[in-house]
């Protein structure tokens, strides 16, 4: 396991409270210094679009939302790989909290997206291959949080969680390249093509700027979420002491009739979030 | 199970679960095998898609009236240059082409922000019988491109505007 050894590190709780602090300040300040400083350049310091006037400002929302819907997702795959190949429960977590950050994206792309369309197309929603699938994506996210919370077992409803993220996945490319291989109403890439970025720095370099911070955000909520369920997982045990792991080996205890107890009962704050 | 039969001496009795580390190659073969699996199954949907599905028709591949039958269809393409014209009321004229083939289209619809010539357009309506284009809806199609206005006004002013633009779309 040697190849692996900083998963495996992360993968221990104890570790992964004392790594993550640094990194939860630096993405939460980070995070905070982008949006704001790139809504305020956005906002006032772009010029407005030949075509789409003003109202191409709702792009600096719109693209980075779009884009992290799907890294996202990338995240919650790789994160599944992890949790369900070599069972690092902390993986498996991993990929559970990414969900509501992704969906909440989706969900801003695609009010974004329509706001701008009703402007721009003339339309609010159209059933072309790019918006379609990626409603299909924010139902995705809806199906993989509903299998977590359904599934009492928290072991086997990560590995039921991490197969339908697998399946899943089969909409990345079909999002990414809908407006590639089909006629769609939505346009095609902008920022990456063959021939660079088709738009003048003064706009891409703004836009970047809220994608990275889109992005620490979403590292900044899921290291959040993380060090909340360890704690958690930490005040709900009855010895405190102890160094606290996720699934928690089963011990011998004085009981006259050990029982060995039901896994999904054990971590006992597991199933009120 | 084919151990315990055999029972050699040194064997402890087969334990009920697999040893975890052949468990965990079992599950990293799973998932090496289903996801390149899905990514040629995503790869054979989008391809199998892309030539089944008709999102518009160009205007030169457009079917004749009896073909359609009063269907609703949507036609997609470019507004031609000076053709668009105010007709009684609401009612606006223009012409689609894809350089090919062209098709009048009238609407009552109010039209989107950026509609002008030689924009994309997508149009949903019938074909009457005449071969004009009745429009219930046109939406204005737009493209990759962002650039200020002033950038676009220069390109115009030293013609490369056209040239700028050629490169990029390879649509229509």
């Amino acid at each position: 396991m040697g190849t692996f050894n900083f998963f495996d590190t992360l993968a221990n709780p104890e570790r992964f409270m004392r790594y993550s602090g640094p990194i939860l300040w630096g993405t939460g300040l980070a995070a905070a210094a982008l949006l704001v400083g790139g809504s305020i350049w956005a906002l006032f310091f772009t010029p407005p679009d030949y075509q789409m006037g003003e109202s191409v400002r709702i792009m600096y929302v719109h693209v980075p939302a779009a884009s992290m819907t799907m890294m996202a997702y990338a995240f919650m795959v790789v994160a599944s790989i992890f949790g369900y190949v070599w069972r690092h429960q902390l993986a498996d977590l991993a990929a559970r909290e990414a969900a509501p950050m992704g969906l909440a994206f989706c969900i801003l792309s695609l009010i974004t997206g329509s706001i701008w369309g009703k402007i721009t197309w003339g339309v609010w929603w159209d059933w072309d291959a790019r918006m379609t699938s990626v409603l299909v994506l924010a139902f995705i996210y809806i199906g993989y949080m509903a299998l977590w919370r359904a599934i009492e077992n928290q072991a086997q409803a990560a590995r039921s969680a991490a197969l339908l993220c697998f399946v899943g996945a089969i909409n990345l490319p079909i999002i990414k390249f809908s407006v590639e291989f089909w006629e769609t109403l939505h346009q095609p890439a902008t920022i990456i093509t063959p021939e660079g970025p088709k738009m003048p720095p003064e706009m891409l370099l703004p836009l970047l700027t809220m994608m990275t911070g889109y992005a620490m955000l979403f590292g900044f909520f899921v290291t959040l979420r993380l060090r909340t369920i360890l704690r958690e997982k930490r005040q709900g045990s009855h010895a405190p002491s102890r160094p606290v792991s996720v699934a928690q080996p089963v011990t011998m205890t004085d009981d006259p009739a050990p029982r060995r107890p039901e896994p999904s009962s054990q971590p006992a704050s597991e199933g009120s979030n | 199970m084919t151990d315990t039969e055999k029972g050699t001496p040194e064997n402890k009795p087969a334990p009920k679960k697999r040893p975890p580390m052949r468990r965990r190659r079992q599950r990293l073969l799973v998932v090496s095998l289903l996801l390149p699996t899905l990514a040629v199954a995503s790869f054979f949907v989008l391809i199998g898609i892309s030539q089944t599905s008709v999102y518009f028709y160009a205007p030169k591949d457009l079917p004749s009236p009896s073909e359609l039958d009063g269907r609703a269809i949507r036609i997609g393409g470019m507004v031609a240059e000076g053709t668009i014209k105010q007709g009684e009321g609401l009612e606006t004229w223009f012409d689609v082409t894809d350089y090919e083939g062209t098709v009048t289209v009238v609407t009552n619809d109010p039209l989107p922000g950026i509609f002008r010539e030689n924009q994309g357009v997508v149009i949903q309506g019938n074909l009457n019988n005449e071969g004009i284009f009745v429009a219930s809806q046109v939406m204005a199609k737009h493209d990759e491109n962002y650039m200020p206005p002033e950038v676009a006004a220069a390109l115009k002013a030293t013609g490369r505007y056209e040239d700028y633009m050629e490169k990029q779309e390879g649509g229509y």
